[in-house]
């Protein structure tokens, strides 16, 4: 009786860890496939030119995406100066001051859809917030967009990191008369920081590929410019245009600025890894 | 039994008066028509099983409870000529002054010496070494100084846990708070620790108001002057140490020092 449930719940086990184990295969050979695909075809496209010279006209020979990658990082680092503090602020605010009042419970409502809501449906709202009354197309616009894309990662973050701090260590630092602002800013914060970097930095990792919230926004420039008020070149939006088209050089380029990307978030992501590896929550 | 609560303290100053106070959490109430008195720079410990409110009792005088909406505190605690659950009480001047040491050591995520020195920054404006001195100052009160005396810059995640017991010690003292509240932890300590911070409570004495919460009857025989016995919110006996334990007034308190239930 006793030996025959034994060897169920044996069995029962192995099954669990095959079928846990294909799910991981899946999952992980999709990931493969994806970069296999992406180096096999942008690999050669990575040279010198593809980093230092502008998207080529139709028809023309050789070129790069310097003006796309120039872009992209500028608007990129906006984004991250922007929402990192929102999102900071208002994770503090709902983890530490709002608990259950009625505004936290909207704004975490608001985040939430916001979270989920089609980064289209973001694009058009910017659209027609900031390009459409302020007269067209700029790499402000598209780092609007994308900041509204990151903030709500950030809050989110911040505010579950925040709820693992241990009661007893706030508490700690309430019973010294440390008002709730150092509270949270110089004990709280500051025990989950690798934890809360990781959101920001997943928030930018999730805001590097989005390409329609800055067709509408950014839009694209053929030709380098530093300029955040006129319409600003970015990978996404390069990579949707040259796919599309039929020239060789043009689709090289495309496959080259997607290999890009792909590393760049799987750099992030690893980084953000490592990071959280070495000083995780200690309490 | 009420009338035994307010036990004359003989000529004794004191520190802290309690009068009627109730205690709830939500609907339910954790302490009951509490009256008591702590003398000046003695040693007054709580006992009881757990879940008797002494932990309570305790968090009233730092006014600890304000953090979680829904519990409430009636009545009147006097400490330096106010009342502490006066709602226009400034409650982080309460708790500069009335210091508390928790159960559960939480060294603050930075430096060993910046766990020291927060709480000091909160209400001091100290030179540098001004300040330096006050933390060799708590962490010698704290019993520690020897063993981290060469390592102050190290996060006081690093340090062991009796360590760490004594560092949150040494940070309440850092302050130097009229009062220290002690909320004893049930078990964790080893013994060597145990003995240290009793040590350490036999001589903060001196210098400090003590209100202890403690778990092991024996600690607190050992270590108090005054001892209050509570059950189910009620604080059933209060008197000296010495008479609470040899002779209990009352039949409930002689069953619990006998071990009979709790």
């Amino acid at each position: 009786m006793t030996l025959s449930l034994y060897t169920r719940r044996v069995l029962t086990n192995r099954v669990g860890i095959f079928l846990s184990m294909c799910a991981m295969a899946f999952g992980l050979a999709a990931l493969l496939w994806i970069l296999w695909t992406l180096l096999s075809n942008g690999f050669s496209a990575l040279n010198w030119a593809f980093f230092t010279q502008e998207t080529p006209a139709p028809g023309s020979e050789g070129g790069g995406l310097s003006n796309a990658i120039v872009g992209s990082l500028l608007m990129l680092g906006v984004t991250t100066f922007v929402s990192t503090p929102i999102g900071i602020l208002a994770g503090i605010y709902l983890a530490e001051y709002g608990d259950r009042s009625r505004f936290a419970q909207i704004t975490r409502f608001i985040t939430d859809i916001m979270l989920s809501a089609p980064s289209i449906v973001i694009g058009l709202f910017v659209y027609a917030l900031a390009v459409a009354t302020l007269g067209g197309f700029s790499g402000w616009a598209g780092s609007t967009a994308l900041s509204l894309i990151a903030i709500p990662v950030v809050v989110r973050t911040t505010e579950n990191m925040l709820k693992l701090v241990p009661t007893a260590l706030r508490e700690a630092a309430f019973a010294l008369g440390a008002p709730r602002w150092k509270v949270s800013l110089a004990v709280t914060l500051r025990a989950v920081k690798s934890g809360v970097v990781t959101g920001v930095l997943l928030a930018i990792a999730r805001v590097t590929g989005e390409t329609a919230p800055l067709l509408f926004t950014a839009l694209n420039n053929q030709f380098m410019s530093m300029d955040m008020s006129q319409p600003m070149g970015n990978l996404p939006v390069v990579i949707y245009q040259f796919a599309m088209s039929p020239y060789e050089n043009w689709q090289q380029l495309a496959w080259g600025g997607a290999l890009l990307i792909a590393l760049m978030v799987l750099a992030i992501n690893i980084g953000t890894r490592i990071l959280f590896r070495q000083t995780d929550l200690k309490q | 039994m009420m009338e035994s609560a307010t036990v004359e303290l003989g000529s004794l100053a004191i520190a802290l008066k309690v009068r009627n106070l109730n205690f709830f959490y939500g609907s339910f109430q954790g302490l009951k028509d509490i009256n008591l008195d702590i003398a000046h720079r003695h040693v007054t410990a709580f006992i009881g099983p757990s879940g008797c409110g002494k932990s309570t009792l305790l968090r009233t005088f730092n006014r600890m409870y304000d953090l979680y909406p829904g519990q409430r505190a009636e009545g009147e605690i006097q400490f330096q000529g106010k009342n502490l659950l006066d709602k226009k009480q400034d409650v982080n001047l309460v708790r500069a002054k009335i210091g508390m040491v928790f159960q559960k050591p939480t060294p603050f995520p930075m430096t060993i010496y910046d766990n020291i020195a927060f709480g000091v920054r909160l209400y001091e404006n100290l030179s540098k070494s001004e300040m330096d001195a006050r933390v060799e100052w708590a962490l010698k009160k704290g019993a520690l100084w020897n063993e981290v005396k060469d390592k102050l810059l190290q996060s006081g995640l690093s340090l062991s846990g009796g360590q760490q017991q004594r560092l949150r010690i040494a940070r309440t003292i850092a302050v130097k708070p009229d009062l220290v509240l002690f909320d004893e932890p049930k078990s964790s300590l080893d013994q060597i620790s145990t003995a240290k911070i009793e040590e350490l409570i036999n001589e903060l004495k001196h210098e400090y108001t003590i209100a202890i919460v403690t778990h092991n009857m024996q600690q607190a025989a050992r270590i108090s002057d005054f001892t209050a016995f509570m059950y189910l919110g009620d604080l059933v006996e209060f008197g000296k140490t010495d008479e609470l334990f040899v002779k209990p007034k009352i039949m409930k308190t002689e069953e619990y020092i006998t071990g009979r239930f709790g």
